[in-house]
């Protein structure tokens, strides 16, 4: 899933507040990656409503805010129902991951579009309250080669071709909260009985089918209507 | 008929590096490092090659290291030539992407850089610019491979021809053979040979037992006769020094035994000097050890007392 992080509120506020005449706000929460993170379902955009209400009444600048939440803002069918609340609104404050706040302001370009979180990577909970990248979105997978660990996210310096002299103990010479990416892949390919693997040289990546060859898009024919 | 062999070698030879001359005809490889400054004024590099091109082989010249903006390799190395010396320019691939990076090596070798070492680079986390984004477009292995394919078969790394100059570096590639997994790094040396090294640096060695297992695994998989392996040495002024890499820096194997003769020197430096030179002694007898590299950082005056101490003077004229 995605994982995001909730803004600090003073940034936030001061977003609203950077906006001429803001009277109105809406705090727009996303049901999908987001809920399931723990940081922009609807209990946390009832939670930033009320933190903002408060922020910005003690800031001497009050405005009305109000919620909403529906299941995704990445999707059509899920951000049509938005309108509904969107009257004499001025500001949404987007609960949603950086695809949702772009996708809701696209479908209401009249209005203007406050992010509420920190988009932070593609990944998953390793236990209750810590999340971790696992995915960097590269388009084109190598974990067939790579014992089902990615050196181009785990690994500080995307190598390709097994660790840098700074992996040492397990961990990487970032961080010794960082375990080595490489050092992983060793144990699973050993554990697997399949080392040879780690002897490919595998060829520069092909960066293009990463965000490096531009906005990437997919078209499917077969599901298209 | 010793000339009439070393003819016949020089027949092969890949490249007109120096330093792939004195390999070939057997000669035990003597290299230091010069670090390039934080400045742009580069007579200081000219004036220590000038100073030592008689006491090793070629100079390295460090590429940004531990992520600090210095003066830029390439141009270290010109800084080098004029003093003469001979320059190994280092060329990581956490700051440019391939683009650039083959045309570095276009530009170096259009100055006279016949020498270049092909490493990762320390994390930018490390420098004076933590908040920069890296590149790493290629590897280390990937980065040997492109070297060699713009020398061996006149093509960029896209397999756009080189129609004429193409660049014919001799390849260095660094180990760490205190890295882990141990048993790895033999196997990972293996992939850099593969890859088209010719030469191999090693990461600073104190634990001198360590590195004689890792040569071990190397002479077990003949690696040694397929590329020339340099053992590195980084002479030490002081027990702090000594310390501060056990403790900070990741990949360093640092003996307590060391720590505590450090420790009890009554002249630390003199004692760092003899410790590199004792480690110059120790290494050259281990299988597969083809020359040794001094990583002064800093303390070029300890260049010519180690080299000189460990009786490898003169250095060969070729």
């Amino acid at each position: 899933m995605i994982v995001a992080e909730i803004k600090p509120i003073e940034e936030i506020a001061d977003s609203i507040k950077a906006i001429k005449d803001a009277k109105k706000v809406l705090v727009a929460g996303c049901g999908g990656c987001v809920t399931v993170c723990l940081s922009g379902g609807q209990k946390e955009t009832d939670i930033m409503a009320s933190a903002l209400r408060m922020k910005m009444e003690v800031d001497g600048q009050p405005v009305q805010i109000e919620t909403a939440t529906y299941e995704r803002q990445c999707d059509p069918e899920y951000v049509v129902r938005f309108k509904e609340h969107l009257k004499d609104v001025d500001v949404v404050v987007s609960m949603a991951c950086g695809v949702g706040v772009q996708f809701m302001a696209e479908n209401y370009p009249e209005i203007i579009f406050v992010p509420g979180q920190n988009t932070k990577f593609a990944g998953a909970a390793v236990e209750h309250g810590i999340w971790e990248e696992r995915c960097m979105l590269c388009g084109e997978c190598v974990l067939a080669k790579t014992g089902g660990v990615c050196p181009i996210i785990r690994c500080s310096k995307s190598l390709l071709n097994g660790p840098c002299g700074g992996s040492q103990n397990g961990v990487c010479e970032v961080s010794k909260d960082t375990p080595c990416a490489w050092q992983l892949i060793y144990d699973r390919l050993k554990g697997q009985g399949r080392l040879d693997m780690m002897t490919e040289v595998l060829p520069a990546k092909d960066w293009s089918k990463n965000r490096d060859g531009g906005p990437r898009k997919i078209v499917r024919e077969d599901v298209r209507l | 008929m010793s000339e009439a062999v070393a003819i016949d070698k020089q027949a092969v030879l890949k490249t007109d590096s120096k330093l792939e001359k004195l390999y070939s005809l057997g000669h035990f490889v003597v290299t230091g490092e010069l670090g390039p400054p934080q400045h742009s004024e580069g007579h200081e590099l000219e004036h220590h090659a000038s100073e030592l091109k008689d006491i090793v082989d070629g100079f390295n010249l460090t590429d940004n290291q531990t992520a600090i903006v210095r003066l830029s390799s390439i141009a270290a190395g010109v800084h080098v030539l004029k003093g003469g010396g001979v320059p190994i320019i280092q060329m990581t691939c956490r700051d440019r992407n391939r683009i650039a990076m083959q045309s570095d090596l276009l530009g170096a070798y259009s100055l006279g850089i016949r020498d270049v070492l092909c490493l990762s680079g320390d994390h930018q986390s490390f420098g004076n610019h933590p908040t920069c984004k890296n590149v790493y477009d290629v590897d280390s292995v990937q980065l040997i491979a492109m070297v060699k394919k713009m020398r061996d078969e006149k093509k960029l790394l896209s397999d756009s021809p080189i129609k004429t100059n193409e660049p014919r570096f001799f390849i260095g590639a660094v180990e760490n053979p205190f890295g882990d997994p141990f048993e790895f790094r033999a196997i990972r040396l293996e992939k850099k040979v593969n890859a088209g090294a010719d030469f191999i640096q090693t990461q600073a060695i104190f634990d001198v037992e360590k590195f004689a297992r890792f040569m071990e695994m190397v002479v077990a998989r003949g690696i040694h006769e397929r590329t020339k392996i340099t053992a590195g040495i980084l002479p030490v002024r002081s027990v702090k020094a000594l310390q501060y890499m056990k403790k900070d820096v990741a990949g360093m194997e640092i003996p307590d035994s060391l720590i505590e003769r450090m420790k009890k020197a009554e002249d630390p430096k003199k004692e760092g000097i003899q410790v590199s030179i004792e480690l110059c002694n120790q290494l050259k007898k281990i299988p597969g050890v083809a020359g040794i590299h001094i990583m002064p950082v800093g303390w070029e005056a300890a260049l010519p007392e180690i080299v000189k101490g460990a009786g490898f003077l003169p250095r060969p004229k070729v």
